[in-house]
């Protein structure tokens, strides 16, 4: 392992200020949220790049378009559900349609930010991202992983990019030598009897469940799927065709996330029943981060239970 | 400050008249868009593509350009003729606005088109982009200015003001905007659909420099965007008092031409008038 368990947000916030040393062209954008989004550490050494727009998520996509377009690299963040949702149209309209070089990285995604409950939590911005033509998704699995993320689609990549980090800590997964690419799912195992295609928090917890299936005798592989769009579907291919169960696992609602992105290309190319463990068409609710996982299922117990169901 | 000098006015009027027929023509091969809202704030856009703004058609991308950003999209052929007469594609394109392939699309759109910004067409947005623009030229250190044209009912989106108080908060003084204040949108008049008023005391109130202007007087017009320039700490926006339909008198004033195009008989009325007032 890389390092240890670090929030996905605040390996950004240091990827960030790296980046910023590095590059001048890097400015960063946020809406009165840059403690929890961790940008104000950008913004307390580079003030003279760094926009705080106030509460004003569509105005600040609409800026960090206008700096892209005088070629600046602008990284602009909020908390996940204001990101996708409250500014939804402008990123569409602008940002997707001009096919702008925008970084737009949220964090604070999924159930995981805990006690503030349902408001807070996006449960559905993979999906809105994911269908605006242009963009390229990205669910980064630990702190090691997000670092290379922020670092790869500012230096080999213009364009859309919209990135999903969490408020959590969460267990560093990614092996020392993993080069994160675009696109490229990173393969653990493959299992001959189930394959988890996982992404985000979720991907430490198939691996957990993966050891627990071994001492069974069951063979399940695990696949880090961290690019959701474009989808690698070499990888998933192979996947699907040397297992007798694919599931898939994110923290995220099973509808219009990585499981119907899956599902989505399956259907077309090797139809096989896809198990899904995520979201089910429901809001989150306030809890501790470790209460919801459990009261929404998302746990290697769950994810034992239900291959062993499925292999039934 | 020296006053704009009075043939200039006259050839800016005479290349306005231009642009107005260029529109009519268009809309009239399309047989739809926006007729109204595209001779309301032709004026103000002759002022700035032909007289204000620094730019070179060769080179639509030139670093040192001043900016424009058609914020209420919807005038698009307002913004394609403006292009085309000052040579960034031929004229002849004009014919396939709102066809399959063409570049002139519906609304404007950066990707298909050389001389657009950005596209825009969802309203309300456009302000926002161009105070990035001015932010990433200040940034430059490039002292080219940043001109965007709103709407009057278009003002009613809430993102304009979250861009009106950060243009104000980031000291934008390279932002001049106008608010094409026609009194009219789709479904009536402006202060029946949603009370606007007071727009200069709005702008104000939100730390912008203001202008009150007759938008179809190009002196006025030019006069307010050379003071604009000499506005240090501050953006400006100049709201600009204007007729939906202006030049046409049987589409001015007129709510149902906000997104009808003339018949093959009103433009040859049309173009008549026009050229009938120069005399
Ligand atoms: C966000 C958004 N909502 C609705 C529309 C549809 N629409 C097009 S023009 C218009 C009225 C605009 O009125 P105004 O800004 O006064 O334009 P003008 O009178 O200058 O044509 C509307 C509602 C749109 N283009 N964008
Ligand atoms: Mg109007």
């Amino acid at each position: 392992m890389a390092n240890k368990a670090v929030a996905t947000r605040d390996a950004y916030g240091e990827a960030l200020l790296e980046l910023g040393k590095r590059r001048l062209d890097i400015v960063v954008l946020d809406a009165d949220l840059s403690g929890s989004t961790k940008t104000g550490k950008f913004g307390k050494v580079f003030p003279d790049r760094f926009f705080n727009i106030g509460v004003a998520e569509q105005d600040m996509i609409g800026m960090a378009s206008g700096l892209s377009l005088t070629g600046k690299l602008p990284f602009a963040s909020t908390f996940a559900v204001f990101e996708t949702g409250r500014a939804w149209e402008q990123i569409r309209q602008t940002v997707c349609y001009s096919n702008l070089n925008v970084k737009l990285v949220a964090t604070h995604s999924g159930i995981t930010v805990g006690e503030d409950g349902a408001s807070h939590q996006a449960v559905e911005d993979i999906a809105l991202m994911r269908v605006l033509p242009n963009m390229t998704v990205i669910v980064p699995s630990d702190g090691y992983e997000t670092t290379q993320v922020i670092n790869a689609i500012a230096d080999e990549y213009f364009g859309p990019v919209y990135v999903r980090l969490g408020r959590s800590k969460v267990p560093s997964v990614m092996p020392e030598r993993y080069r994160f690419k675009i696109g490229k799912a990173h393969v653990f195992s493959m299992g001959k009897d189930a394959n988890i295609i996982a992404a985000g928090i979720m991907v430490s917890m198939a691996l957990e469940a993966a050891e627990i299936l071994k001492k069974n005798g069951i063979d399940a592989g695990v696949i880090n799927m961290s690019t959701i769009k474009p989808l690698d579907t070499k990888t998933l291919l192979k996947a699907a065709k040397s297992c007798r169960v694919l599931v898939t696992a994110e923290e995220h609602s099973i509808i219009g996330g990585l499981g119907s992105a899956v599902s989505e290309f399956l259907s077309e190319h090797y139809p096989v029943p896809v198990v899904k463990i995520g979201i089910r068409d429901e809001f989150g609710c306030s809890g501790s981060s470790e209460e919801l996982l459990k009261f929404y299922g998302l746990t290697p117990d769950k994810i034992v239970k239900t291959i062993r169901k499925a292999l039934k | 400050m020296a006053k704009v000098s009075q043939t200039t006015v006259i050839e800016l009027k005479e290349k306005a008249k231009e642009l107005r027929k260029e529109i009519l023509k268009m809309l009239t091969a399309a047989q739809s868009g926006h007729t109204g809202g595209s001779l309301s704030a032709a004026d103000i856009v002759t002022a700035l593509y032909f007289h204000k703004m620094r730019h070179n058609p060769k080179d639509p991308k030139w670093r040192e350009r001043d900016r424009f950003i058609l914020s209420k999209g919807h005038a698009a052929p307002l913004l394609y003729a403006a292009l085309a007469l000052s040579g960034y594609f031929s004229k002849s394109l004009m014919k396939t606005l709102r066809k399959l392939g063409s570049p002139l699309q519906g609304h404007p759109c950066s990707k298909t088109l050389p001389g657009i910004e950005i596209s825009t067409g969802s309203l309300g947005q456009g302000l926002s982009i161009a105070n990035g623009i001015a932010a990433g030229l200040k940034l430059d250190g490039l002292g080219s200015r940043v001109y965007c044209l709103l709407g009057d009912g278009e003002i009613q989106e809430g993102q304009v003001w979250e861009a009106a108080m950060t243009a104000a908060h980031y000291k934008l003084d390279n932002v001049c905007a106008f608010v094409d204040n026609n009194g009219l949108q789709i479904d009536g008049h402006c202060c029946e659909v949603m009370y606007i008023e007071p727009i200069v005391k709005k702008w104000e109130a939100f730390g912008w420099n203001v202008f009150d202007i007759n938008g179809h007087d190009m002196a006025a017009i030019v006069n307010a965007l050379n003071q604009a320039e000499t506005v240090k700490g501050k953006p400006t926006m100049i709201v600009a008092r204007t007729v939906k339909g202006k030049g046409i008198s049987f589409f001015e004033g007129k709510v149902q031409y906000h997104g009808m195009a003339p018949t093959p008989e009103e433009l040859k009325k049309a173009l008549k008038e026009l050229d009938e007032n120069g005399k």
